[in-house]
């Protein structure tokens, strides 16, 4: 059965016409939406490439629904950054060599993003855990979990810097 | 597709359909529908996704009956917050091992049920706490024990037309912990599973095990060995009496071998996990 819906992408209403009622979110990203930074592998949630925020909260796109998802803020790797630049989690990425052929990288940064959001000074448990669904085949994780790392030190310390110089604090 | 706000509206929309295809955390639906199945649903657009009904999104903890109704559709990302978490805590804890980040934040208490594999990780906890299974469709409501609710590898006695509204466990003073065997810690589907949760007041032990049966069981000769050999006055056990109480369960568990693993090292399995969790549960103070 045709379906025709909005979704809230990356802050921008996007129509989709004549998608059929069991099409991902996953899949209309890509094949109707073209943002392909969402990557696509397993389809049934155990890589993390496609990992996406729903209403701030990381899932993979390919087990949501894409007619489940209308009215909910829907960002995707294509939205990480206004502007265009690298965030800190990408410079960090590229910084300690966290990318070898890249396909699992999107998902990454995704998960680091969602993780360091809630926690911004995340320990090497919290990050392990946190990336424990996004499989890598390239790097074996030591510089993927390297990075993150150095962006938790980077906003922890930026934070206590910002508290510390907050006007009345004795 | 219907996305019911309201619980009324679901049971409606499933009376009109009760074929459809019923989504809620999309985390075993999808990947059906991924594969190729459910097609027939889909072709007549009898899809309701249930995530934003309201009424299964909530809890209520009665403190006068020492109970909790979790709304079927509570994910394993809230069961691990507080409150939740110290008055539930195996349930926590089987949460906290459920796939990954990803899957925690969408998958739901009520799919689990749903589904009813018998590696489902929440499943060996609602069993060892008597969980009560509350059943609603557009003429009434009805409530099963969960242990009648669960009745093969992956059916259930849910009928044509009905949601599983919530889940209704009761709030145990005493220890209770969740443990499990796979291939990592994340990620991973349960060779062997086991919960353990004691009620101090009764001096009574729960012992289930999942992944070793077609449904999850539960183990009354262990639990009640356990129950008479366990020093209740300083919470402690003799090594040798939690090793007796760990086999005495994997005399009860009925595995099979399969592409996961195979019944002797799930048999093992659960004898090591029930004696970790009974020394984890009477370690002293």
């Amino acid at each position: 059965m045709a379906e025709h819906f909005e979704l809230h992408v990356n802050g921008v209403a996007r129509d989709v016409h004549d998608a059929w009622s069991g099409e991902s979110l996953l899949y209309v990203l890509r094949e109707r939406l073209h943002l392909t930074g969402t990557k696509g592998a397993c389809e049934e949630g155990e890589c993390g490439s496609c990992s996406v925020l729903v209403d701030d909260v990381l899932v993979c796109s390919c087990l949501v629904l894409a007619g489940s998802s209308t009215g909910r803020a829907i960002t995707t790797i294509e939205g990480m950054s206004a502007d265009g630049e690298p965030t800190d989690v990408q410079r960090a990425f590229v910084a300690a060599g966290a990318v070898q052929c890249g396909f699992c990288t999107p998902g990454l940064v995704m998960a680091a993003h969602a993780l360091l959001a809630a926690d911004p000074d995340a320990g090497e448990h919290e990050i392990r855990e946190a990336l424990s669904g996004n499989v890598c085949r390239c790097t074996g994780y030591g510089r993927i979990l390297d990075a993150v790392a150095t962006v938790a030190r980077a906003r922890s310390g930026a934070s206590a810097t910002a508290a510390e110089d907050s006007p009345g604090r004795e | 597709m219907e996305s019911p706000r309201r619980l009324d509206d679901a049971l409606r929309a499933l009376a009109f359909a009760p074929g459809a295809l019923v989504i809620a955390g999309g985390t075993d639906a999808m990947v059906e529908v991924n594969a190729g199945s459910r097609r027939d649903q889909l072709a007549r657009g009898e899809v309701i996704a249930i995530d934003r009904v309201s009424e299964l999104r909530r809890f209520r903890h009665d403190p006068s009956s020492a109970s909790v109704l979790l709304g079927a559709g509570l994910t394993y990302t809230e069961l691990m917050d507080e409150p939740l978490a110290s008055l539930l805590p195996a349930l926590a804890e089987a949460s906290r091992t459920v796939g990954s980040p990803q899957i925690r934040n969408a998958g739901t208490i009520g799919g689990n049920l749903a589904t009813c594999s018998p590696a489902g990780d929440a499943l060996p906890v609602l069993s060892a706490l008597d969980a009560v299974v509350h059943l609603a469709d557009a003429s009434g409501v009805r409530s099963l024990p969960v242990g009648e609710f669960m009745t093969g590898v992956k059916t259930t006695a849910l009928a044509s037309g009905e949601l599983i509204t919530g889940i209704e466990l009761p709030v145990l003073g005493g220890w209770q912990g969740y443990a499990k065997v796979g291939v990592r810690n994340a990620m991973v589907i349960a060779i062997a599973s086991a919960c353990l949760a004691t009620d101090v007041s009764t001096r009574s032990v729960r012992i289930a095990l999942g992944s070793v049966a077609p449904t999850v069981i539960r183990c009354p000769d262990a639990e009640q060995f356990a129950a008479e050999h366990v020093d209740w006055d300083s919470t402690s056990v003799e090594p040798d009496v939690a090793a007796r109480i760990g086999s005495i369960a994997a005399g009860a568990a009925l595995p099979i071998d399969d592409h996961r693993s195979t019944a002797a090292y799930r048999r093992r399995a659960v004898e090591v996990l029930v004696g970790r969790l009974v020394r984890r549960g009477f370690a002293g103070g």
